[in-house]
Order: structure tokens, then sequence, then C-alpha cells
């Protein structure tokens, strides 16, 4: 029997397990979406803006390691669609973007709502496909979601015109892919792992420094495995967060430029770098000439690319994050039965550092602080499925430093491109993904702003997400740079400014509005509750409300506006020149 | 230092767009590339010659590598393969010198493939040295249109390196 294009395209996907898509209906997705009408087996989640549908399919993949869908109409559409698609690239998540197409014969015609979207994406997917041939769809959505969840996972875009969509095949769904050009390794070089191993079991003061490739491996049980047996200390990326429990006493928390103290330290006095799914990126290594100075490194990726881009590996390991844990793990286990490991020297040494450089803020007065909440949202959340989603800046770097995410894939955030706006779109898409966790979004009134219209979709959706705004009425960490790096001239920064302020403005007054916008109006225009939180005291009443109730709850927390995220290394300085909080 | 990519892709659409914007988009440079169609009608081979260190040179091929329509890079050692280029120069070419330019053009084995009452079109083929060689004489009689193919290169022996 014939199908269309478009209900192929549907089987295709529930051949893959897809059972959910976060999208937006435009004229050329017309008969995908006719298709979708009353649809039994996927369910389609409307989404107020096709850059929040990417996010959301994101957050989806995170937080379940299936892949994210997201579907958007040709032109304004498919564009929209850029940002999330490449926050999905930088991250490597995999994902499929769906977009309509203009129909083929108008193709290249400047046609309404026409847009070369798979040129426009060229340099950040792992691959694309514009469907000319309805009987090529089967076979494309095949290799795409293969594509995209193998390998370095990453965004896999498929562009559909509308004719392809109408034109009707016989259907069969092919059972394997046939990709010449892609071949990833799986499985380290037993001689490289061996080696690795045996430098591992010589080494004094080995660290080991871990990310988003051990998260998308599903490897965090190995992880810890590893660094129980062979008593090696781990810091993380802010991706590699909850991949070792962030109490774990050999959980050094994260590294790089607001990373703690002690681990920027450790990476620096360590004398063998055990790198593991990690790039190297310049917000972890700081001042790259001056990082890690003769310093041993085994790194462990997926991607040859990543090793040696920006640090020289002595011991390179191509393969899958589980794989290589697994098989290193093994060696140093043989090895350790033989020789002993003894880390007590080192593991005393950090603890020191830990002891007299911990993470701090102030706490001797009634100001209410951005860590405070949430260190409250952390140790309220003790004992429950909790999952962190954040925006971009001071709020996600408060949120990194100060929860404690207990599991792998329970702290979602938008990493290698800093996406302001990533929470609460991919909250959505993490609360679909795991209906039972409890999500919060912690983020900033900056961020938030940039895709507040999806509190629409959550609250459509009874999804009972809440959201702790750290409201500073700041594009704070545009303005800590502002304020430590370029003379305190907070040019744009103060989103309370209007046009009767003078042209430079140091310091917002008593005058100055306090809500700009008012969140809870905003939460209650959408039907969400909206609560406003401006004392500490205030603070644990307030979550324990929110986690409690199953609608979304908005919590506008107005926290002291000029708080900065330290430690800090300066950007461009080496990453052992380290700004501290001022305690008084 | 110049090295040769021989770079066996899919024939399919958008693989040009996909290594050339991969080049651009990470900061390498081509000196040239040639691409065209092999034994196989559904694989092309490029060619590209890029400047680049050793350092640069792995990253440009590894990243080449992870474009799904790639199929294999041979950095091509110029001891053990051959690399020729097309040129094609139009020169000015009067009654008096054209018996000149004709002469260079035997010396060069290249082939005039179109006169005309003012002009002479050469066509070559060689390395870069000697297209640089016929072109650097041929100027001091005008020059008025040139265009070269880019390097096209195979590995010597029987099998494919």
């Amino acid at each position: 029997m014939k199908i269309t294009g478009a209900e192929a395209l549907l089987r295709s996907l529930e051949n893959e397990g897809v059972d959910i898509l976060f999208g937006i209906p435009g004229g050329v997705l017309l008969p995908v979406y006719e298709a979708l009408y009353g649809h039994k087996k996927i369910r389609h989640i409307l989404m107020r803006h096709e850059q929040c549908a990417a996010h959301a399919a994101d957050g989806y993949a995170r937080a379940t390691g299936k892949v994210g869908v997201c579907l958007a109409t040709s032109g304004p559409g498919a564009t929209n669609l850029v940002t999330g698609i490449a926050n999905a690239y930088m991250d490597s998540i995999p994902m499929v973007a769906i977009t309509g197409q203009v129909a083929t014969p108008v193709i290249g015609t400047d046609a309404f709502q026409e847009a070369d979207i798979t040129g426009i994406t060229l340099p950040i997917v792992k691959h694309s496909y514009l469907v000319k041939d309805v009987r090529d769809l089967p076979r494309v959505i095949k290799e795409a979601f293969y594509i995209a969840s193998t390998g370095r996972p990453g965004p896999v875009l498929i562009d559909i015109p509308k004719d392809v969509a109408m034109a009707e095949i016989d259907y069969k769904y092919p059972e394997t892919v046939d990709l010449p050009g892609y071949k990833p390794t799986i499985k380290g070089h037993p001689k490289q792992v061996k080696q690795a191993a045996q430098t591992i079991i010589a080494s004094r003061r080995p660290l080991i420094y871990c990310g988003g490739g051990v998260v998308g491996a599903d490897a965090s049980s190995d992880l810890q495995a590893l660094a129980e047996l062979a008593q090696i200390p781990v810091t993380t990326t802010l991706l590699g967060i909850g991949s070792i429990p962030g109490d774990h006493k050999l959980n050094l928390g994260m590294l790089g430029m607001h990373g703690t103290w002690y681990a920027n330290r450790a990476i620096s006095e360590t004398d063998l770098i055990i790198a593991l799914g990690v790039r190297f990126d310049d917000r972890v290594t700081g001042k790259l000439a001056e990082f890690a100075p003769g310093i041993k490194v085994i790194h462990a990726d997926i991607d040859p690319a990543e090793i040696g881009k920006n640090v020289p590996a002595k011991i390179p390991i191509v393969g899958d994050a589980k794989a290589v844990i697994r098989a290193l793990t093994d060696e140093v286990k043989k090895l350790a039965e033989k020789d002993g490991i003894d880390r007590k020297p080192w593991l005393a040494q950090i603890d020191k550092w830990r002891k007299a450089h911990p993470l701090a803020y102030r706490k001797d007065d009634d100001i209410l602080r951005p860590q405070y909440v949430v260190e409250q949202i952390s140790a309220l959340s003790a004992g429950k499925d909790t999952i962190l989603t954040t925006g971009v800046g001071q709020n996600q770097m408060w949120a990194a430093q100060y929860f404690n995410a207990r599991r792998p894939r329970t702290f979602i955030s938008s990493g290698g491109l800093g996406t302001m706006g990533f929470g609460l779109p991919s909250a959505i898409g993490a609360q679909f993904g795991k209906a039972d966790s409890t999500v919060w979004d912690i983020d900033g009134d900056g961020s938030f702003q940039m895709v507040s219209q999806d509190l629409a979709t959550a609250v459509i959706n009874r999804l009972p997400i809440n959201i702790a705004i750290l409201n500073n009425g700041f594009l704070g960490m545009v303005r800590q740079w502002q304020e430590l790096f370029h003379g305190h001239k907070y040019s744009h920064s103060c989103l309370m400014q209007d046009y009767t302020c003078p042209p430079a403005c140091s310091s917002p007054t008593e005058d100055c509005p306090r809500y700009r916008p008012d969140f809870v109006k905003l939460a209650e225009a959408y039907g969400a509750k909206g609560v406003r939180v401006t004392k500490p005291a205030e603070v644990a009443p307030a979550i324990k409300a929110a986690i409690k109730d199953p609608a979304v709850v908005l919590i506008d927390f107005i926290v002291n506006r000029e708080e900065k995220v330290f430690p800090m290394v300066a950007p461009g300085a080496a990453i052992t020149e380290m700004l501290e909080a001022e305690m008084e | 230092m110049k090295h040769t990519l021989s770079v066996l892709v899919e024939n399919k659409a958008g693989v040009l767009a996909r290594v050339a914007g991969l080049f651009s988009r990470r900061g390498f440079n081509i000196d040239s590339l040639a691409v065209g169609p092999t034994e196989d009608p559904a694989l092309s081979r490029m060619t590209i010659v890029v400047d680049a260190e050793e350092h640069s040179l792995e990253q440009v091929t590894k990243q080449l590598h992870k474009l799904i329509n790639v199929i294999k890079i041979s950095d091509l050692d110029p001891r053990n393969s051959v690399g020729r280029e097309l040129l094609l120069i139009k020169v000015k070419a009067s009654a008096d010198n054209r018996a000149e330019i004709i002469e260079i053009a035997d010396i060069f084995r290249s082939n005039i493939v179109d006169v005309s009452r003012a002009s002479l079109t050469l066509e070559v083929t060689g390395t870069a040295d000697k297209l640089a060689a016929i072109e650097d004489l041929l100027r001091p009689y005008g020059i008025t249109e040139l265009a070269r193919t880019g390097k096209i290169a195979l590995s010597r022996g029987a099998k494919e390196e």
C-alpha cells in the first residue's frame, strides 16, 4: 500500500522509538501536521517559539539519553531553530531537527518562506539532508538517527520539501545503515589502555578531569569505580557535573574560570591529567600556554579531532568513554593487586586546599544572596529525584557551584555555546522525558526574558516545573566583567534602565523601578503561580511549597544586585590566578 | 609546508560546500582545490593543496574525516606521487612575434588551442613550477587571460596508497 512522505516520516520516527516531537506548524509542514492529526503513538508538543522547540528537544535528550526531535516550518521557522541546533552541536547532544522546505520545483527561486537551511546550518550540524526524492526518506531518517546518536553525538538536520511530504511511496524501513565514510571507534586501543594504566599506577598525584563525554556515554558508575579503585580525585567540566555525586569525597567540583579554588590548584599540581570525554575548552584551561605546564596527559575521547587539538596528549586513546574507562579499570585492577596504590599524601594535600579555600559567600547579614537560594534548593531536594536546568551567566555558575547533583543527567546547562534562554525550554523537555522528577529551572532575569513566552507551553501541559529566577535586574555576568575588567563602565547591562536614566549610570538608586517586568504578574498571566521572595527567611518555605505544588511555580528571588561569581579566573589569565570572594 | 591531500568523497550534492566550508570555518587556507569523478561513479576525488604546519594539517585531516561524506584521505608524498595541473593562457600575438611564442610553446610541449589575428591560446600541463616558468616567459608578450585547474594527483605504483 502506498503512503505519503509525511506518513512515511511518522512511521520512520515510530520505528526509531520516537514518541514525542517539539514543534510549531507552518505552510509547507501542513502535510506532516495532517498526518500527525490524532496520531496515537507520537505526541506533538506545540511550543511558542522554534528556538524553544530545539532547546526542549535538547533538554529531553540530556535528561533521557534518547535522541530529541524538533520540527519547524521552512524559512523563519527553520532559522529560529538555528541557535538551538548550534547549542546541541557545541555540547554534542543527539538531536534530529526536521524542517519543512518549499516544494522542489521552486527551491532556489526565493519562494515565500524559503531559506537554504541546510546551507545555513552547515557549520553547526553533525550532518544534514535535503530530501529531494520521497523514496530516500526512510533511509535518510534511519541514517539521521544513527549518526545523531552514535560516535560523538550531535544534531542532524533533515529538510523535507512540501511536495516530497505529499508524494507517495511503498513504505519499507531499512534495517541497517550503509555509511562508508562513518565508522566511529568505540573500543580504545588495548596497547594505549595498558600504557595509560601503567602511567596511572606510577603517578603519585593523578587527577581525573571528565566532562560531557562521560555523561553522554552513561559511564558515570564506571568513572566512580575507577576513581575509587585507584583513589584518584575527580574534577568535572560544567557538562560533567553529575558524572560523580556532588558530595563524593573524591569530587573536587568544577574546574576552570569559575571552578573551585582547589580543583584549579589540583590540575596545576597534578603529575598526571586523566582527561575523559573533555575537550580542554578555553573556559577550562585559562591561558593555554600556562595550563598544566609539563604535566603528562592521558586523553580519551570518542572524537579523534579533540585529542591534541588544544593540549598535547602523551597517551591518546580514541574510544567511547564507557568502553575506555572499563578497560582502564580492568588494567589498573590487575596492576594494583600487584603493586598497591597509596594516594594518602596527595588526597591529604587536596583536603588542605579544600579547607583553606572553600566555595564561599557572605552569610553574616540579612541580604538575600543567590548562592543561598541555590544551596537551599539543593538541600531541600536531597533524597528526591531532581533535575536542574539553568540559564546562562551568573545564575548558571551559582547553580554549578552550589547545587549538589547526585546523579548524571540531573544538571542540564548550555556549555559550549552559552545560550541565554536555555533554562525554561530545556526544563520543559526534561520534564517530558522524566515525568517523575522534580524539575527546577534556575534562571537569570535576563536569560528568562529571552524565552518567557514558553511559560504557556509549561502551563498548558500541566508540567510541575519550578522556576527560580535569581533576579538582580542586571545582565549580571556582563556587569561583573564590566566591573572587573572594563573600568566600571556599565554599558547596557542594567535591565531597569529606561529613557530617563543618565547615559552613564554607575549604580542604581532607590528610585529605580524594581520589577521590570513584574515576573509574578507575568507568571499569573500565563496561568502559572507567581511568588516573590525578598528575604532569606522566605526562601526555604517558598521552595518547599513549590516542590509540593503540581502547578508551574515561578519564584522571583529579588537577590543582592551586585553579587559576583567567585572564584574567578580573569579572561586570558592562567588558571592558578584566581580572584576570590570578598568576605567583608 | 605545502601538502597535497587526496580526498575520496561520496559523489553527492553539497559535499564540496561541506569540505570548503570546513576549511574556512576552521581557519585553514586552501591553495587549490580540484574535484572530479573517479572510476567509480558513486565517488569523487578532491585534490586539495594546503599550506599548513604539521599540527594544523593533522587537525584539518581529522576534521575532514568527521564529515560523513568523506571516505578516505591521503596526504600524498611528493616523492611517491604524480601531480599535474592544466593551464590555459591567452597571449597577445602579432605577425611579428607569433613564431617566437609558438617556439616557447613547443619547448613546454604545450598545444595551441586557439588562434586569432591578435592572440594565441596555449594549453599547458605540468607541475606548478613548469606552469610558473611558461607564464613568466610569456608575460612580456602580454597575457590577456589565464585560467588554471588546480593540481590533481595520484600516488605512484599499482596500488592505491
